[in-house]
Order: structure tokens, then C-alpha cells, then sequence
């Protein structure tokens, strides 16, 4: 190829004869400043926010960090003592902290896929063009507007030895209650939880089914699906990531679940439904030791994102987010 | 396939009303009509997804009106596609013979040769929002073949393409229906599509069936005045007028302007009628037709393409705009205390200016008598 011949006689602008520098220079200048007058009104509209973020998230974060390497002391008033990660160490491989966070996990276990199914299977049965259906629909989300204190005080009364309706159901007359019995205390915790949480996973499971457009239910419909290959092969991975919100979320609510623990079992019998939340609050409160309570708390925080980080990790891949 | 007295109700609304078709072996039906006229419903009745009030629905002589969709022998393409998302090209395609536990090798088989068909090889292993709008339509093609279904059922299935591609993949479905030889029924509200695609045409208008017939008979001899003005683009001229004499001999010229046939020439001898001011002579071989009108009101029909520019035609009318499309012209005009009548002339004639008076005259054997009481077509 080639190229054109560039014209010799073309005379090149001087630096006396140019004027363009003047402007070429101010241009970016002006550029700059604007970007720089940009930036700063972006830190100014962000900053309250970062103002109020600081001081109730990363400057208690940082506090609890800092309070979990002094050990506090066993009479008010004595000096804190500095141990550095000692504590650490020493909380986090006793067997009351393992015996918390085996609790922990159980209680995660019972309440999140046993609420994300029951949450989907009232969604589904709900998700019929029946007359009178938005009765049950209100029914079924209503555990959402009950406070955690008025479950607690309900599921107190049906599993009360004496009168609980649940008690007779479960057929245990003149027995303890379950809440006292340290084989099923935790199971009966768990079942509050999920139907306390139950309005949350019915909400979120019947906007993810509305979500999923008639057309693909009725071409499965024609392509020769029954109703269980429908429910598997559409419903299900058009509902992936609604299913995938609730797991993560519903994972958190459990491990932040504290209400019910106090108000029902107090972290008893025999410390089976002491989970890490409760613990903390029972070292904060009961036995007055910060320093403990701030090393559970960091030990939580752990939990919680490593938790979420595999949720993420092995759930995202499944989900479909296409429309 | 039949369908006899399928009724549908939504309310109180008449979505079907007493539905009777037969769809012939290896036959393209083109069920057309405006929007909410029901073809869609009836379409859905014949693919199980929709329970009919009333009638039956059978095809290949079992009466299926009970029996679920998915145990029915049809195929549907949906007017959206309706892709599973989050399922490959190949999934997608296969998704109705693992539903009917066909074995796999069967399965790639089929899903190989349907993609062959289909030209969609090289597209087997992307997923549906990875492909042009042609292409999914292609796959929603390939999912509907691949199980060799007795019939086809498509609801819109190009209204979502752009105007080139829809003329190339309207030829594509032709081809494909006759290398399948199979029955297909075809929904649609654009008449260029039922007029080059399907053996016959039916008609719907509010959740009636009007006509059914070869697409030039619907175009030549519409059975009522909808048909006359559904078909055709644009649409045929549809005048109001009086029968006002059973020939045209001239006795009742009480305005002394005389009938003059359509044609522009003089010595026919038939109805005339009175249209606004006009009056219009009709040729004989009407004479009987007309009579039949009820109270004698009529209306008369002529296509755009039947009417030319004639100075000694019978209807003046007042030019309001000229539509040049190149290898024709649409004269848009209006008729004194008439309705706008639009002529299609060829693109050497003469352009009218807008606002000058024009003459129209017509071809006599292209007029279409309806009664205007019923809109039924009286002749020829």
C-alpha cells in the first residue's frame, strides 16, 4: 500500500504564528476543575450517610475488635487486662463456644430450608385463580406484621404442659414441656422461627412466582409437561434467584435470631438452644464480660459472611437470572 | 381437525361464539381477524390450554375436548416464543421428548435434525437471550417440529420480527410447512400474511366466524361488508346508498343529472343507486342482486384497484392527499356528504393536484353489492 505523499510545502505552524495553545490549555483546565467541583459534590452528597455508616458500623466494628483483646475483669471497677489474641484463642476453642456454634448450625439447618419449601409450597397453592384466594393470601403472609414477642407468647400458650393445644396434639400430657426438654427445645425454637419467617417467604416466593410469565408454563404445558415437570424444569429455575434472595436472607435473619431464645428458653435446658447470639448476649449481660461477648460477635460476623460467601459461591452458579 | 359450536365466555363477554371449522390433512388455515376478535382463544381451545363452554374440538377424528394439552398431538409457537431462559438451544429443543421419555439417542436425533431444518446447528449450545429475534424463532420453530406433532398451532409468531425479516421468514414457514406436510393453523390480524400464507382463510369479528375460504375468494367475493373492509390494503371503498330505481332508463332523473353507469361509457342498463348526491348506475346483472336489499338500502364496494380516474365518471370527489409508493399511487378522496374513497392508479397516470375535483369510474364486474341491514354480501 501507499501511502499518500504528504504535500512538502506545507509550512508548519510556529510557536509564534500558533494561536492555539491558548486554548488547548485552558480546555483541559477547565476539564479538570470540573471533574475535581464533580468529585467533591459526590463526597458531599455521600457523606451523611458515611457519617451515620462510621458511627454505628465501622467505628462499633473496630471498638468490638479492640474490646475483644483486653480481657475485662471479675469485679467492676479493676483495670482491663491486655491479652492481644489470647482471648481470641481461648474463646473461640473452648467447648462452649463449639458446643454454641454446633447449636448455631443445627438452628440453621431447621429453620432455613424448612422455610424456603413450606414459604414455596404455600406460594404455589396460593398461586391459583380461585375465587376467595386473597384470604388465604393475607393468611399466609400475615406471620410478617406479628412481632417476635407475640409468636413467642403464642407458641408459649400451645406448648404449655398443662393447657397448650400443641402439648395435646403432640401427645405430651403431664410431660415437661418441649421447651424444657433438651432433646426437642431446639426443634420446637426453630418451628417459631420458620413460622415467624414464614409470611417473609411467602411474600417473596409468590412475587417470584408471579414473576414467571404464563406463556413458558403453558409451552411446557403443550411441550408435554405434567405438572411436577413443569414445577421442576420451569418453575423452579425462573424462581432461582427469588429462591436464592431467601436463602441468603433467610440464612441471616437465623443467625441474628435472639427474641424467641430469650422470650421462650432462655439459651436452656442445659444450654441446647444457646446459640452464638444468645451467647453473646449472656456474656454481655449475665456474666459482664465485654471482652468475650466483643470475640462471639467478631466470631458471628465470620460466620455470617463466610455463610453468605458459600451461599454465593455454590447457589449463584445454579441460578438463571435470564428473562 | 374440527371444531363444532366451540363457545367461549369470559363474563359476560363472547370471546367464541358457536365456532364451526374443519381444518383439512396437510392444510395452512390462517384464522384472521383484528385484536380481540377470539382467534387467539380459539387457537388456545384447539391447543388444550383453554376449556371450551360449549362444542367440541377433534383432531384426527378423537374428540379431544376433555383431554389435557400435553396428551393432545399439537405444537404450539407462542407470539413471544416463550423460550425456556435458562435452558440451552439444544434443552430447549429436546425439552418436548424428554417430557415423552424418548430415548436419547432418538432425542439427538431428532434435535439434530430439527436444527438441520431449522439452520440453527451452530446455535445448539447458547442460550435463548444470546440469540437475534429471528433466531429464537427459529428455535421456538425447531421445539414445536421436532416431535412431528398432527398439527401446528402459531399465535403471531412473526409480529415480533422487523418488517425484512418477516417477509423472509413469512416464505421460510411456507417452505417448511410444505417439505413437513403438515396441518398447520395459523393466527394472525395482518392480511398480508393470511393472503400469501395459508390455503384458506377464516375470518373472525367479535368472536365470529364471517368466511372461510381460498385467499382469493375472501379478496374477490367477501361474504359481508366487514370482510369487504377488513381485506385488502387499502381497504375497499364501502359507499351508503339507496336503491332508487330497479334499472337505469332515466325515468326518476327528478335533479335532471342523469345515472351514469360506473364504467364512464353509457347504454348499461341496471339498478341505480343514490350515493350522497351521485347517482350511480349499477350494471344489470345486478338488478337482481339489489333487489333483494332490505327497505332498499345498499352499499356498494369497489377496490381501490377497480376505480381509475375518468372525466366522465360518475362519482366527483375533491383529491385531499397523494400517497406515491413508487410502482402505485393511493388518490385519497373525499365524496360530497360521502365518505373518503381511495383509488389506486398507476404510477404513469397523470397526478391529480390536492383540493382538484376528480372523476372516478369503475370496472362494472368489480362491483360488490352488500345489504346495508345486514352487511351481507347480495351479489354479484
Amino acid at each position: 500500500m501507499t501511502a499518500p505523499a504528504a504535500p512538502a510545502a506545507t509550512p508548519v505552524p510556529g510557536p509564534t504564528t500558533a494561536p492555539a495553545p491558548v486554548g488547548r490549555n485552558r480546555r483541559p483546565r477547565t476539564l479538570r476543575s470540573r471533574r475535581r467541583r464533580d468529585a467533591l459534590l459526590g463526597y458531599l452528597l455521600v457523606s451523611p450517610s458515611l457519617v451515620v455508616f462510621g458511627a454505628f458500623v465501622v467505628y462499633p466494628f473496630a471498638k468490638n475488635i479492640w474490646l475483644g483483646l483486653y480481657r475485662t475483669p471479675p469485679f467492676p471497677g479493676l483495670p482491663k487486662r491486655y491479652a492481644a489474641y489470647e482471648q481470641y484463642q481461648q474463646i473461640l476453642t473452648s467447648p462452649e463456644f463449639v458446643a454454641s456454634l454446633r447449636t448455631t448450625a443445627l438452628f440453621l439447618l431447621m429453620t432455613v430450608p424448612t422455610g424456603l419449601a413450606l414459604g414455596l409450597l404455600l406460594a404455589v397453592a396460593a398461586h391459583q385463580r380461585l375465587r376467595g384466594i386473597t384470604v388465604y393470601r393475607t393468611i399466609f403472609s400475615s406471620t410478617v406484621a406479628t412481632s417476635i414477642a407475640v409468636a413467642a407468647v403464642i407458641f408459649f400458650t400451645l406448648l404449655n404442659p398443662q393447657v397448650g393445644l400443641l402439648t395435646y396434639w403432640l401427645g405430651r400430657e403431664g410431660q415437661p414441656s418441649v421447651l424444657d426438654d433438651p432433646q426437642w427445645a431446639l426443634v420446637a425454637v426453630a418451628g417459631v422461627t420458620v413460622w415467624q419467617n414464614l409470611g417473609l417467604s411467602f411474600i417473596l416466593m409468590s412475587a417470584g412466582l408471579q414473576a414467571v410469565p404464563d406463556d413458558l408454563l403453558e409451552a411446557a404445558e403443550v411441550d408435554g409437561a405434567g405438572p411436577w415437570s413443569r414445577l421442576w424444569n420451569v418453575t423452579l429455575p425462573m424462581l432461582s434467584p427469588t429462591l436464592f434472595f431467601s436463602a441468603v436472607v433467610g440464612g441471616i435473619l437465623s443467625l441474628q435470631a435472639f427474641g424467641q431464645i430469650d422470650l421462650l428458653t432462655g439459651g436452656g435446658p442445659l444450654k441446647k438452644t444457646n446459640v452464638l447470639v444468645y451467647a453473646m448476649y449472656d456474656a454481655v449481660f449475665r456474666q459482664n464480660n465485654e471482652g468475650k461477648a466483643a470475640v462471639l460477635s467478631i466470631a458471628l460476623f465470620g460466620l455470617t459472611l463466610v455463610l453468605t460467601l458459600i451461599q454465593i459461591r455454590l447457589l449463584e452458579r445454579r441460578v438463571s437470572y435470564e428473562r | 381437525m374440527v371444531l363444532r359450536g366451540v363457545t367461549k365466555r369470559f363474563g359476560d363477554v363472547v370471546a367464541v361464539d358457536r365456532l364451526d371449522l374443519d381444518v383439512a390433512d396437510r392444510e395452512f388455515l390462517v384464522l384472521l381477524g383484528p385484536s380481540g376478535c377470539g382467534k387467539s382463544t380459539a387457537l388456545r381451545m384447539i391447543a388444550g390450554l383453554d376449556v371450551p363452554d360449549a362444542g367440541t374440538v377433534a383432531i384426527a377424528g378423537t374428540d379431544v375436548t376433555d383431554i389435557q394439552a400435553r396428551d393432545r398431538d399439537v405444537a404450539m409457537v407462542f407470539q413471544s416464543y416463550a423460550l425456556y431462559p435458562h435452558m440451552t438451544v439444544r434443552r430447549n429443543i429436546e425439552f418436548p421428548l424428554r417430557n415423552r421419555r424418548v430415548p436419547k439417542d432418538e432425542r439427538d436425533a431428532a434435535v439434530a435434525e430439527a436444527s438441520r431444518v431449522l439452520g440453527l446447528e451452530e446455535l445448539l449450545d447458547r442460550r435463548p437471550a444470546q440469540l437475534s429475534g429471528g433466531q429464537r424463532q427459529r428455535v421456538a420453530l425447531a421445539r414445536a417440529i421436532v416431535r412431528r406433532p398432527s398439527v401446528f398451532l402459531m399465535d403471531e409468531p412473526l409480529s415480533n420480527l422487523d418488517a425484512k425479516l418477516r417477509v423472509q421468514t413469512r416464505a421460510e414457514l411456507i417452505d417448511l410447512q410444505r417439505r413437513l406436510e403438515t396441518t398447520v393453523v395459523y393466527v394472525t390480524h395482518d392480511q398480508v400474511e393470511a393472503m400469501t400464507m395459508g390455503h384458506r382463510i377464516a375470518v373472525m369479528v367479535a368472536g365470529v366466524l364471517q368466511q372461510v375460504g381460498p385467499p382469493a375468494e375472501v379478496y374477490d367475493r367477501p361474504a359481508n361488508v366487514f370482510v369487504a373492509g377488513f381485506i385488502g390494503n387499502p381497504p375497499m371503498n364501502l359507499l351508503h346508498g339507496d336503491l332508487i330505481s330497479g334499472d337505469s332508463d332515466g325515468d326518476d332523473n327528478s335533479d335532471g343529472a342523469g345515472a351514469s353507469d360506473g364504467t364512464g361509457g353509457s347504454g348499461a342498463t341496471g339498478p341505480v343507486v343514490q350515493v350522497g348526491p351521485a347517482r350511480l348506475a349499477l350494471p344489470a346483472t345486478l338488478a337482481a342482486a339489489a333487489a333483494r336489499a332490505t327497505d332498499g338500502a345498499v352499499v356498494v364496494g369497489v377496490r381501490p384497484e377497480h376505480l381509475r380516474l375518468d372525466p366522465h365518471g360518475p362519482l366527483a370527489a375533491t383529491v385531499t392527499v397523494v400517497e406515491s409508493l413508487g410502482h402505485e399511487r393511493h388518490v385519497v378522496c373525499t365524496t360530497p356528504d360521502g365518505p373518503a374513497v381511495n383509488a389506486r392508479i398507476d404510477p404513469d397516470v397523470p397526478v391529480p393536484a390536492d383540493d382538484e375535483v376528480v372523476h372516478l369510474a369503475w370496472d362494472p364486474e368489480w362491483v360488490h353489492v352488500f345489504d346495508r341491514a345486514s352487511g351481507e354480501r347480495l351479489g354479484p
